[in-house]
């Protein structure tokens, strides 16, 4: 299908001739579509239609190992996950998860920022290798943390009762009233450097003006954090906030490492809930129907962020 | 901002802060690798002792020689170059597309990729793991390369639009006028341009990747198991046996910890792009 660049002008009869490159190379319609086919038809093919899909499965009976069996069951599976004492259980483990996760990895980084923007000789190096941990698998971070964590040989026992701080070794990870705080530990770990840098970042962008005029009115440090630094990057921190909380309400691999979900339900989130139904029972429609809700719980957090990165797509 | 602390006072209040918020950074990793190289009989000493006495390679050798890890690393290794050159073969002229061009569609389909980066994980395993079955690609490396490129794709794109627009768009128009047909101005003027940003979104998607756990232990079997499912399976398999998994883990780690470091800055500031407006 040809498109119609130009309008209604019909083109002067002579055109080929005084048509310049550029009017040559002006784009059809579909032009963008054809570089665009590729990763649409990729992405259709693995994230839309399988996203669909989940909708579709979540409102069917449906066990892996006999889809033939799967019947229709409309809203069912969300009627029995409002009944589902497991589904609150996690649900409720997600909020505390999400809170205590985001704001510490968020506190832990701030402090990091502003430490990593003030001078001192070897902060190229600091400033490198404060994102390590950020670069690791899920899977390592549990095996390094469960491995510290271990009850009898554990160094994390062992300091703490070398310092005094306890007199016997903790089994952190088997106690219903600690695992879920342990594993919350690993995860603050490893995600505060992403706010570290993010922050940094905004920091850099705080023109020196601003601290100079400060000073010259006699305002102390403190001062300048509340009325400058913080105001300053403010945005930034919302932004990033905003897209820490997506990425670890979904997490789950690393508490699936750690712990499985237990002990008991012990250290059940939402999307791990979801995922033991679907891989351990093989209920594929109620863990879709759980997958969904999770998405849906999700959704503003999600459109808060969408709306802010793509403000400026309009350039 | 000058700053007129004196250097002691310096040292307690920047130096000293930043020392521990990098030891608590790096510990747990450390603490690994110390972990790997101590032989059997010292690590299950109470109380515990911190540096190896005689440091040995037991258990890497074992771990190479005794289990399937070599190739495991070799199947990560293939599926995360897939993974990268699958993810920028579709995403560069995606994100030219987006760069270069001003279509109806253009804002909404941008939106939707960056939405699709935020669906949680399970809402995507499962239905997929049905589809690579039915489409008999379960355990194998184009299975598992594809279900990495949901979040390689929109990711790639997004950061190698901003890379692309970073470039005047004069310099590829002006070569137009001058005669080159799209392709050449893309091909001599854009992509060498654009190659630092390709280079990072590529080493990042091979990092996310490699790193990547629950496609992998859903998507594939004995046949393409990744080092990541390997590992995990090796913790169930060799409970005490912390030499071997921390041997592992630090052969997964040390690849990534280097390839993040060099191209650590470009990343950072093509991560923080969306954040930071400047």
């Amino acid at each position: 299908m040809r498109s119609q660049p130009g309008g209604g002008t019909p083109p002067p009869p002579n055109r080929k001739l005084f048509l310049t490159t550029a009017a040559y190379h002006r784009p059809s319609r579909w032009t963008p579509f054809w570089f665009l086919a590729p990763a649409l038809a990729i992405t259709a093919a693995v994230v839309v239609v399988p996203a669909a899909q989940t909708i579709w499965l979540s409102l069917q009976d449906y066990l892996l190992y006999e889809p033939d069996a799967a019947t229709f069951v409309g809203l069912g599976n969300f009627r029995a996950i409002l009944r589902d004492e497991v589904f609150w259980i996690s649900l409720g483990h997600s909020a505390v998860w999400i809170i205590g996760v985001v704001g510490l990895q968020f506190l832990l980084g701030l402090v990091a920022a502003l430490l990593l923007n003030q001078s001192f000789w070897w902060r190229g190096a600091a400033r490198a290798l404060v994102v390590v941990p950020w670069a690791l698998p899920s899977v390592i971070i549990g095996l390094m943390w469960t491995w510290m964590y271990d009850f009898n040989v554990g160094v994390l026992n062992d300091m703490l009762v070398r310092i005094g701080i306890i007199d016997a070794p903790i089994a952190w990870l088997a106690r219903p009233d600690l695992a879920l705080a342990a594993i919350m530990a690993a995860l603050i770990w490893q995600g505060f450097p992403f706010f570290a840098i993010t922050i940094l970042a905004g920091l850099q962008t705080i023109p020196s003006e601003l601290y100079e005029a400060a000073e010259i009115d006699g305002a102390n440090r403190r001062q300048m954090l509340w009325h400058i630094t913080l105001p300053s990057i403010a945005d930034v921190i919302a932004t990033a906030l905003l897209l820490r909380t997506i990425w670890v309400a979904n997490s789950l691999d690393v508490i699936l490492v750690m712990t499985g979900g237990g002990p008991g339900y012990a250290t059940h989130t939402l999307p791990l809930y979801a995922f033991v139904r679907a891989y351990n029972s093989m209920e594929f429609g109620y863990a879709a129907a759980l997958a969904l809700v999770l998405t849906l719980l999700l959704l503003t957090v999600v459109w808060l962020y969408v709306r802010r990165a793509s403000r400026d797509l309009d350039r | 901002m000058k700053d007129r602390r004196s250097a002691t006072r310096r040292f307690f209040e920047v130096e000293l802060p930043v020392l521990a918020i990098l030891v608590f950074a790096l510990a747990p990793y450390a603490w690994m690798v110390l972990t790997s190289i101590k032989p059997q009989a010292e690590l299950s000493l109470w109380p515990v002792r911190y540096l190896p006495e005689n440091a040995t390679l037991d258990h890497y050798r074992e771990l190479i020689s005794r289990t399937t890890f070599a190739g495991n690393l070799l199947n990560s290794l293939i599926i995360a170059t897939g993974a990268a050159a699958l993810g920028l073969g579709v995403s560069i002229p995606a994100a030219y597309a987006f760069s270069r061009f001003r279509f109806r569609a253009r804002r909404m389909l941008m939106t939707g990729f960056l939405v699709i980066n935020m669906f949680p994980i399970v809402l995507l395993i499962i239905p997929l793991f049905i589809l690579m079955k039915n489409l008999g690609l379960l355990d194998t490396f184009l299975g598992v390369i594809l279900g990495h490129s949901t979040f390689a794709i929109p990711f790639a794109i997004w950061m190698l639009t901003s890379y692309f627009n970073a470039i005047p768009k004069d310099l590829d128009e002006a070569a137009m006028i001058d005669g080159a047909s799209r392709q050449e101005a893309i091909r001599l003027i854009v992509l060498p341009l654009v190659m630092p940003g390709v280079v990072t979104a590529g080493i990042y998607i091979f990092i996310t990747s490699w790193n990547e756990y629950l496609f992998a232990m859903m998507l594939s079997g004995q046949a393409v198991r990744t080092v990541t499912v390997a590992l995990q399976l090796f913790i169930g398999e060799f409970t005490i046996q912390w030499g071997l998994l921390t041997a592992g883990g630090t052969l997964i780690a040390l690849p990534v910890t280097i390839l993040f470091l060099l191209v650590q800055r470009r990343l950072v500031s093509g991560l923080t792009a969306g954040a930071v407006k400047s």
